[in-house]
């Protein structure tokens, strides 16, 4: 039974890191850029949401959709701003560009908001356990979990059933041949970190409702996410959400048997297992190179 | 390399020299004369940022060696500094070992661990390696937090005794100045000799493309483990030099900020330049230094709590821009202005 209930909790959580996984590698993808600042953008995205709430006692119906397209539209900025004239510059520049932004945010997040931790005014989603026979599970998790899910399906059907899914696809195969074959890269790039910055928004505002929005909570569980795109691999989306699974899954069970402390750093245990022994992830793609 | 108008090579010696002439030997001495003398005539609050520059010069000349040189990136620099601080702290205040052991044993030890966590660089690249040596900066503190807190006093800090030379203590900011610099200089001197040696042409070789490199003869195993394990051997003598400094160590002095802040250096300075690492240092350093100063200042009509948070967003935010905009307009850095205002000098009046 304690098993189950590890499990189960490990797998809800797990639903969350999944998300924040395929926010890194949707813009890993179409522009082969890992996404360092997705911490902060979620800071940034919870923190918005708080203003409209607390500050500006918006209704909830008007603050949800505001908030998630100004941080939208800020992760379009970002693009635009500092990795748009990075393009074709060795790896390191789009590594450090991605650590400088994700500084950025958190200078700009600490001159608004402060260092403090706050939380929503009143609990976004019913806050309660379920119980199911001897197993509690947070209906906060729960529903974080089918919002989690909702996003991933929204986005499947976005990625096979429009064209701009189709020009981010055919991005992903190759800048080059997309570009040959009328493909604007590069706005299926500031589309791509627009989308991302929404996932980033949404994952935001769920973290921060379940753990607390404060600059020193947030970031610290997109780093957890970093691990997870990494086991299913960079390439994949079906690898991000199997990967968060895991890491999720892993984090609850040594938390659970072996001890709490260790389940900080299991994931990052996991990382380097997985990159001595397959290090282009589950469902990555093995890279060939030539000179 | 350029030299002024009228200087020859005779022999091969003068060809090697890192100084030249007469004027760069005069120039040199006086420079390092007008260094060490520094505690004579600057306060100990100067003295005390003076300190902090070399410690931080070392770690980073450490890491433009990896990543600058040899092109391995690293997001554990600081992890590995922490490995040097409690490798130090711990054989003094344990083992009572005299600081001029305990200095190189702690730079080996975190050398390699260095390598231990730099293993997987054989068969991964870019994003992969900064993400397995982001998973160092992630276990060593924990590690050092969690695992024989007897020792290391867990996520409390550790005090560490001021070194001793006879009975004299460095304890002050004057006399552990000379333990600093000396090695601060001698890191420079090392790190510029090993560049342009068979090392240094190995690393850029395997920068520039590692299974050329390896065409050619280069073992991969072999050079860029080295490059790890000097990398970290900086960074441990680094850690191991913070630690008699502040005199007192805790594992959230060594947090991934720091990282960042090393990377942030080399990249502002120039990679793989050293001149341009020094400069670097001291220009993203001094920043921060002004801002601590004046950042309150700024502030002061704010409410006390806003004014401290607005202090605390200033030093990143400043930070992550002098990255961006050195990124975005002058991705060679400093060291590549340095380059043209010397050649500037040296041909005027005339343009080129």
């Amino acid at each position: 039974m304690l098993f189950l209930q590890f499990l189960l909790n490990g797998i809800l959580i797990g639903g969350l890191y999944a998300l924040l996984a395929l926010g890194i590698v949707l813009i890993y993808k179409a522009t082969r850029v890992f996404n360092f600042a997705l911490g902060e953008m979620l800071a940034l995205g919870a923190f918005i949401l708080y203003t409209f709430l607390s500050t500006l006692h918006l209704s909830l119906w008007l603050a949800l959709p505001g908030s998630v397209l100004i941080i939208g539209t800020a992760g379009l900025a970002m693009e635009r701003l500092t990795l748009r004239p990075l393009i074709g510059q060795p790896i390191l520049a789009a590594i450090m560009a991605t650590l400088a932004l994700s500084l950025m945010l958190r200078g700009l997040v600490l001159f608004y908001w402060g260092s403090s931790i706050v939380s929503y005014p009143e609990k976004l989603l019913p806050a309660r356990a379920s119980v199911f026979g001897d197993i509690y599970l947070a209906n906060e998790l729960i529903w974080t979990f089918v919002i989690s899910l909702a996003c991933f399906l929204a986005l499947l059907v976005f990625f096979h059933f429009t064209k701009s899914g189709l020009f981010m696809r055919a991005t992903a195969e190759g800048h080059d041949t997309a570009q040959a074959a009328g493909v604007n890269v590069e706005r299926v790039f500031s589309m791509t970190w627009a989308i991302a910055a929404l996932i980033a928004g949404v994952g935001g505002i769920m973290l921060g409702n379940r753990f607390g929005i404060g600059i020193t909570t947030l970031p610290v569980m997109a780093i957890k996410a970093f691990p997870a795109v990494l086991f299913g691999g960079l390439e994949s989306m079906t690898g991000a959400i199997v990967g968060g699974l895991v890491i999720g899954i892993v984090e609850s069970m040594v938390g659970g048997y072996l001890n709490p402390q260790l389940s900080e750093i299991a994931p990052y245990i996991v990382l380097l297992l997985i990159l001595l022994i397959r290090p282009e992830g589950l469902f990555g793609l093995k890279r060939i190179e030539r000179i | 390399m350029y030299r002024p108008c009228g200087t020859f090579d005779e022999k091969y010696s003068q060809t090697m020299a890192i100084i030249r002439t007469r004027k760069h030997w005069i120039l040199t001495l006086l420079g390092l004369a007008a260094l060490m003398t520094m505690p004579l005539y600057l306060s100990g609050r100067v003295l005390h940022f003076v300190n902090l520059l070399g410690i931080y010069m070392i770690a980073a000349q450490g890491l433009n060696l990896l990543t600058g040189f040899a092109g391995q990136i690293s997001l554990g620099q600081s992890a590995f500094m922490a490995v040097g601080a409690y490798s130090a702290a711990l054989l003094t205040v344990h083992l009572h070992i005299p600081f001029w052991l305990s200095i190189p044993a702690a730079s080996v030890i975190a050398g390699l661990v260095g390598v231990v966590f730099g293993a997987p660089s054989l068969r991964i690249k870019g994003f992969y390696l900064a993400m397995a040596t982001l998973a160092a900066q992630f276990v060593i503190p924990w590690l050092i937090t969690n695992v024989r807190t007897d020792l290391t006093g867990g996520s409390s800090s550790m005090l560490v005794p001021a070194p001793k030379i006879g009975s004299l203590a460095l304890a002050t900011q004057q006399s552990i100045f000379y333990l600093i610099i000396p090695l601060t200089c001698l890191t420079v001197f090392l790190v510029t000799n090993t560049a342009r040696s068979r090392i240094g042409r190995a690393f850029l070789a395997v920068r520039d493309n590692d299974l050329a490199a390896e065409m050619m003869g280069i073992s991969l195993l072999r050079y860029k483990l080295l490059a790890f394990f000097m990398s970290s051997l900086f960074a441990g003598l680094a850690g191991s030099l913070w630690a008699y400094w502040m005199r007192a160590i805790s594992p959230d002095q060594f947090n991934l900020l720091e990282s960042i802040w090393f990377l942030g250096m080399i990249i502002v300075g120039g990679m793989g330049s050293v001149v341009g690492v020094a400069f670097g240092v001291i220009f993203i350093k001094l920043f921060d230094i002004l801002i601590t100063l004046f950042g309150p200042r700024l502030t002061g009509f704010m409410s006390p709590q806003l004014a401290q948070d607005t202090a605390a967003g200033l030093s990143p935010f400043v930070f992550g821009l002098f990255i961006l905009i050195f990124l975005i307009i002058e991705p060679r850095g400093l060291a590549h202005r340095w380059e043209i205002a010397k050649s500037y000098f040296r041909l005027w009046p005339f343009k080129y």
